[in-house]
């Protein structure tokens, strides 16, 4: 059962970041829970490659003998969270933009597109 | 962003150097242990950040050339990694021909991982310059609030 | 080195090499930096165009990143494949085809259309690296590497979208986007990390061998289904579309019309070469048809009530990814049966691909001669129009070729393709054609609307100065004209040299899967 406990902590924080995207009005604390769905799928792939009792995948720094977690969830997690960060920077740079031409970051007061 | 006081002035210029010697340690080890171009670059990349928080994003601005680290930095990374990519070609692309198998002296003066080394190293010098340049512009976003009025472009007439 | 064994990979390397010397380009000033978007953009189209004579003559491609010999899927008598493995079966190729013309077209128009403003060294970038991310999504062999495209793909649009900084609708309409593909992307990743979790594999092929539909991959497959279906901008989750395209550059729109058609390339290749059989009930198929329907009908109902010319043709897109939606998903329904797939399926699956074409196609050349519009006139708006067909013959000439194409008017290619899905889902259920020329007869009550409003009636004094838009624009939307009359003028050649072969093809689950699996050693 224990083990069960990071995708349990996965679901969550993945339910979490879809009722903020689709209730907040505060575009960013939007941002923020599309890092935390982000976040979530994240922790989501690791715990998936967990062995028990494993060590690093890695030839040089692997102790002896054990099984070895699965590297290719985490080169997954990487690249995942590669792209994560250049969304949440693009994400907040549109806010900041937003901001300057609405003076206001709240969803209801930024109506310029209709439809 | 006003500076900060003088003992985080001294802090920052102290760590600024130290965190840039660690970003460059992880990247070239990237190969071979934990870590790599991208955990190298943002490490690295923390340089810019120390000197923004310690100086205020005024004086920073004023001492960076954004030019450099757009073209040198990012176009250096990304063109030698593209390159090293195509020169697997002939076999194909992204083939690692500098490679040595495991415990066999590799005849170069390069480690065993062959290509996999220069194009962390690659991804190390591209993360860092476009790491620096998203902080420094979104930090000149923040001035811009106060100081500028929006710039306009001309071609839209209306 | 034999070039043709190299061309998937090179389909991506060569948007992706023009899009890191872009910067270094601009630094030689305006005329380098033009030279560097066409020379990328028309090295694609020639590497597309060899890529499906090579996938048309010789069969699947597959594609090795890094290995010995670019075929070699399974290296050392392994049972599934490692490696980052491309795969092109004759459906890729011909959407990287349409894909890659789109791009060249968009192009062309930009060089003049974007002559107005700054920052153009970053448009080459951001327009080099979504032509990159499409092609990739469209030629990729594993799930994850699509997950990779699509994000790619992705943030170069937003970037894109957003070019005009200084307008707000821009920044929102981004924004919208952002949000819509995120919540997209991460449940694309969610699928493709619970599907690795139980079969080890990535590889959509290598996958599609093994799976049998439990539990887990009902859950995975409707997550798939649904951020693909939100991304190309079905019913429920359309409205970011319009915004985003009415709001990009025109030049950009265009290619972001071949980009949505990307998606819908996933959502295809999940369930007809991942899936496939396996999908048992018909469930999913109806779903798609009804998200099919619900696109066509929404979406020309609300582009009829529109004065904005780009948004109105931003829902006809919706209704037209309904029809492909309607195509795909009636062949689907069909898949398991052979007799009814021989006799209509199939014939419903050539008529969405060709759809997918004729779309790319008009709606590209629609939303460009938008932009030629709005670059001549400086407006958007329908009402502030008139009387333009005097001023811009070649615009008009184009446009009507593209408003007749969409509407489906008898010798255009969007004839062909709507017939086809016409006659193949009456077989289903008659009332799906009644709502697909419904849908017909609207566009083309809205178009007329459009034509007459912006082209003939009485001449506005404040369009007095209005001239026909620069040669490169014009030789932009010449490219997508020449493709339609093209199709228009041999259907028979066009149907069973393109269309037909990729149908086949996304039928074809066992030689998708045979060409990674029975590759080895």
């Amino acid at each position: 059962m224990i083990g069960n406990g990071p995708f349990l902590a996965v679901g969550i924080l993945f339910l979490i970041a879809l009722v903020g995207i689709f209730t907040q009005k505060n575009l960013i604390k939007i941002a923020m829970a599309i890092a935390i769905l982000g976040s979530s799928v994240n922790l989501f792939l690791v715990a998936l490659g967990y062995r028990t009792g494993g060590t690093v995948p890695i030839h040089y720094l692997a102790g002896e003998g054990g099984p070895m977690v699965l590297p290719t969830p985490q080169a997954m997690t990487l690249t995942a969270i590669v792209i994560a960060l250049a969304t949440t920077a693009l994400l907040l740079s549109l806010i900041m933009l937003i901001y300057r031409h609405y003076g206001t970051i709240n969803v209801d007061e930024i109506r310029r597109l209709r439809g | 962003m006003n500076p900060l006081s003088l003992i985080v002035r001294v802090g920052c210029d102290i760590f600024a150097w130290f965190m840039l010697v660690f970003g460059t340690n992880v990247i070239i080890h990237g190969y071979m242990s934990p870590g790599g171009g991208f955990q190298g670059g943002a490490i690295a990349a923390t340089f810019i950040v120390f000197l923004l928080v310690a100086y205020g994003s005024r004086r920073v601005h004023s001492w960076v050339n954004e030019g450099i680290y757009d073209v040198l930095f990012d176009e250096l990374g990304l063109l030698s990694f593209i390159i090293l990519a195509f020169l697997g070609l002939p076999t194909s692309f992204f083939f690692n021909y500098l490679a040595t198998p495991l415990g066999v002296a590799s005849p170069w003066f390069t480690p065993g991982a062959g290509t996999i080394f220069f194009m962390s190293i690659a991804v190390g010098i591209e993360v860092t310059g476009a790491l620096s340049l998203v902080i420094l512009n979104m930090h000149r976003g923040i001035r811009l609030f106060s100081e500028s009025p929006m710039e306009e472009e001309l071609g839209h007439d209306r | 080195m034999n070039l043709n064994e190299h061309l998937p990979a090179l389909l991506l390397a060569v948007p992706l090499l023009g899009a890191f010397t872009a910067p270094l380009f601009s630094l030689g000033g305006k005329f380098l930096r033009n030279a560097a978007l066409l020379a990328a953009t028309f090295l694609t189209l020639v590497v597309a165009f060899l890529l499906w004579r090579h996938v048309s003559a010789a069969g699947v491609a597959v594609y090795v990143m890094g290995a010995k010999s670019a075929a070699l899927t399974l290296p050392s008598g392994m049972k599934f494949p490692i490696r980052i493995i491309l795969e092109v079966d004759a459906f890729s190729a011909f959407m990287a085809l349409t894909g890659a013309i789109a791009s060249f077209a968009g192009a062309l128009f930009s060089l003049n259309y974007m002559n107005r403003f700054t920052g153009l060294n970053r448009f080459v970038s951001l327009y080099c690296l979504l032509t990159a991310g499409m092609l990739g999504m469209m030629v990729t062999g594993d799930l994850f590497n699509f997950f990779v495209f699509f994000e790619v793909a992705s943030i170069a649009s937003f970037g894109l979208i957003a070019f005009w900084r200084d307008k707000p609708e821009a920044i929102e309409a981004s924004f919208k986007y952002a949000l819509v593909s995120q919540v997209a992307s991460m449940f694309i990743l969610v699928a493709a990390g619970a599907l690795y979790g139980k079969y080890n594999i990535l590889n959509m092929a290598a996958m599609g061998s093994v799976l049998t539909l439990g539990t887990l991959e009902k859950v995975a497959l409707v997550f798939l289904v649904g951020a693909l279906a939100c991304k190309c901008g079905a019913f429920p989750m359309h409205m970011w579309l319009p915004d985003a395209y009415a709001e990009a550059p025109s030049g950009v729109t265009c290619l972001l019309v071949a980009v949505s058609q990307a998606s819908l390339y996933g959502l295809m290749r999940v369930c007809f070469s991942l899936y496939g059989v396996t999908l048992g009930s018909s469930f999913l198929p109806w779903v798609i048809i009804l998200l099919g329907l619900a696109s066509m009908f929404f979406g020309v109902s609300m582009a009829v009530v529109q004065h904005e010319i780009k948004r109105l043709m931003g829902y006809h897109s919706v209704s037209q990814v309904g029809y492909m939606l309607l195509g795909l998903g009636a062949g689907l329904l069909v898949l398991p049966d052979p007799a009814a797939l021989a006799s209509y399926g199939l014939t419903a699956i050539s008529g969405g691909i060709y759809h997918m074409f004729n779309y790319t196609m008009y709606k590209a050349l629609l939303f460009l001669t938008a932009g030629a519009i709005y670059y001549a006139t400086g407006t958007r708006d329908l009402n502030e129009m008139g009387g333009l067909a005097k001023k811009m013959p070649y615009t008009t000439f184009m446009f009507v070729i593209a408003a007749a194409a969409i509407s489906g008017l008898p010798p255009f290619n969007g004839f062909v393709s709507k017939l086809l899905i016409y006659e193949s889902v009456f077989a289903i259920h008659p009332a799906l054609t009644v709502v697909a020329l419904l849908t017909s007869v609207l566009t083309l009550a809205s178009f007329v609307k459009v034509f007459q409003t912006a082209f003939l009636g009485p001449r506005k004094f404040s369009l007095s100065g209005v001239k026909e838009v620069p040669s490169g624009m014009l030789l932009g939307m010449t490219v997508l004209t020449v493709a339609i009359i093209g199709a228009s003028l041999f259907p028979t050649w066009t149907l069973s040299h393109l269309v037909e072969p990729a149908a086949k093809a996304l039928v074809d689950q066992g030689a998708y899967i045979g060409a990674v699996m029975g590759g080895g050693m």
